[in-house]
């Protein structure tokens, strides 16, 4: 029975494992949390089919210093959570930062905060690209919102983390990681990775030493290694911005939204367009960078914008400062596992197209 | 058979194979013309299942069975307290939707002794477009993991292959051979290959193809 180019239907955790698998990463650290662990249990099941090293940590802190350790040897390396467990995760990914090491972390999120629930949730937002750890940096963020993204972005955030020697990751939400759709997956990448000189894996005798570490015990020197890798950063920031747009062009109304409430605001925005309304959506598929070029260009034309979040606005205060006041910029969010309808979404267009 | 008596059966699967959106399909149908009640039994998944339909089958008058922590945000593996109600005679069809693979349907094996003595039929629900059950000798290997777990017997094949909204008249002819492989694998008749309504169009659905709704959706597709 021929397999190659036929779709399968997967469920997004599922898809994300075999997506990394994929994507040459035979090295997965992880402890369960729901509603993340179809990812863990995937990769339990496949890693040792494929010589790959799948370990259940005892926690999400061993989890995310194993990853550590193994991108610090050179290693593709990758752990999945649920919010509460990428807060545990916080430290090491910090640390990750302050050693320029690459890694791909996955949030699949939860309503919070605290223990919170088991239901979708985006309120992780400003921890994902404004603070998942303590110190000045960046990691890399992208938001699908589909099955098929999901698979395509996973390779985006690896290759991408090995290019600017920085943590990657995928914020998804319950939602995306629960649901199924029909995916086609990429052949596995017979490519090699890119060289990592700087790995500490071992130098037989014929080069200094590598070291990784996160620790300067001279302040001058761990400024100049900041201010280097912020000069990364500003280069990421040009280059690296993603997001789509959806019946932009002619949109009076332009709705701001990523990963599964993006989904509900496109069938906002069709059943707006179908009252004769002029509504379109922009997308943010790169969180960190954040598309400001996109959302400043939507406010040029747009008499409004509308942001959609599963959380009480955190993404709207980057929708407002990449917009600089050019138009105003409303918010519409449910929270605590709530999923906000397309028709309560539809009713906000309505209300905002008739000035109330 | 005294004419009271229920009539049980047992859907299984592995999980994502569209269970329970053939369990509902199903209990719609038989609420038509009989006392019905769906047992929700998936304790391992708390997204997409069964309890989540209550006002559907309240509508349809079907009788909801399910655990008290279902659609809560508690996490726990609790049966349904009402399960043993299922075994007093009552003339009702009733429809088990058990959780997926060999661990979602491990918690009905506490019932499968009153169910050998009442009766049962378990029907295993097959999809060639699931990862990890594709190839007849996977969908093979997994009932008998699901057999052993649960205690129970398939007694046939519901052939549930699609690919979410985008499943075709083609994609349903095409998995007609891993469903008839599977089945002769198994040693188990082939009892009907499944056609949501939309993927019928101008073609002419063949007798032994069952067409049902698209029941289970996404949150953002249209609920009319």
């Amino acid at each position: 029975m021929g397999m190659e180019k036929m779709k399968v239907l997967m469920k997004g955790n599922e898809a994300l494992a075999e997506a990394a698998i994929q994507a040459g990463c035979h090295h997965f650290f992880g402890y369960p949390i729901t509603p993340q662990t179809e990812l863990a249990a995937y990769m339990a099941k496949r890693m040792p089919k494929i010589g790959g090293v799948y370990l259940q940590a005892e926690s999400e802190i061993a989890a995310v210093n194993m990853v550590l350790g193994a991108s610090a040897a050179g290693i593709r390396a990758m752990t999945s959570s649920s919010s509460p467990g990428i807060s545990l995760k916080a430290e090491g990914i910090s640390y990750m930062a302050g050693s320029d090491l690459p890694a791909l972390i996955i949030n699949v999120q939860r309503g919070g905060p605290g223990l919170g629930g088991i239901q979708p949730g985006q309120a992780d937002y400003y921890q994902a690209t404004k603070a998942t750890g303590h110190g000045d940096f960046h990691i890399l963020v992208y938001a699908p919102s589909t099955v098929q993204e999901m698979v395509d972005l996973v390779s985006v955030a690896f290759d991408n983390a090995d290019k600017y020697r920085m943590p990657a990751m995928i914020l998804a939400d319950g939602m995306l990681g629960q649901m199924m759709e029909p995916v086609e997956l990429p052949a596995e990448r017979k490519t090699a990775q890119i060289e990592k000189p700087w790995a500490a894996s071992g130098h037989q005798n014929k080069r200094e030493h590598n070291v990784v570490n996160s620790l300067y015990l001279k302040p001058e020197v761990l400024e100049e290694k900041v201010v280097e890798r912020f000069k990364r950063y500003d280069e990421i920031k040009k280059n690296e911005q993603r997001a789509e747009e959806y019946l932009t062009d002619d949109a009076e109304v332009i709705l701001v939204a990523y990963g599964a409430s993006s989904r509900v605001a496109r069938s906002a925005v069709n059943k707006a367009r179908e009252s004769g309304i002029k509504a379109g959506l922009l997308r943010p598929i790169s969180l960190w960078p954040f598309p400001v070029e996109a959302v400043r260009k939507a406010a040029d034309t747009a008499k409004n914008l509308l942001t959609v979040e599963m959380s009480m606005g955190q993404m709207v205060d980057d929708v407002r400062l990449a917009v600089e006041g050019k138009a105003p910029v409303h918010f519409y969010g449910r929270t605590g596992g709530m999923i906000p309808t397309p028709e309560a979404v539809t009713e906000e267009i309505i209300k905002i197209t008739e000035g109330k | 058979m005294d004419g009271n008596a229920n009539k049980i059966t047992v859907i299984c699967g592995h999980y994502g194979c569209g269970k329970t959106n053939l369990a509902l399909n199903l209990a719609l149908e038989s609420a038509r013309e009989k006392k019905t009640a769906i047992v929700d039994m998936d304790i391992v998944n708390p997204y997409f299942r069964t309890s989540e339909y209550g006002a559907l089958l309240a509508d349809a008058g079907i009788r909801l069975i399910s655990p008290v922590t279902a659609n809560t945000t508690l996490d726990t593996p609790v049966l349904p307290p009402e399960l043993n109600s299922i075994f007093i005679p009552s003339g009702t069809n009733i429809l088990i939707d058990a959780g997926g693979d060999d661990a979602g349907i491990t918690a009905l094996a506490t019932v499968s002794d009153k169910l050998a003595s009442t009766g049962y039929e378990m029907l295993y629900v097959i999809n060639r477009y699931r990862i990890l059950s594709q190839t007849p000798e996977e969908a093979a290997e997994l009932l008998r993991e699901i057999e052993g777990a649960s205690r129970l017997k398939a007694c046939g094949i519901v052939n549930n292959s699609h690919l979410g909204v985008e499943t075709t008249f083609d994609t349903v002819e095409a998995s007609l051979p891993f469903a008839e492989e599977t089945a002769k694998l198994l040693n188990l008749p082939l009892l009907c290959n499944t056609i949501p309504d939309f993927a019928v169009g101008a073609r002419t659905p063949k007798s032994d193809m069952k067409i049902v709704k698209r029941l289970v959706k996404f949150p953002w597709e249209d609920c009319s």
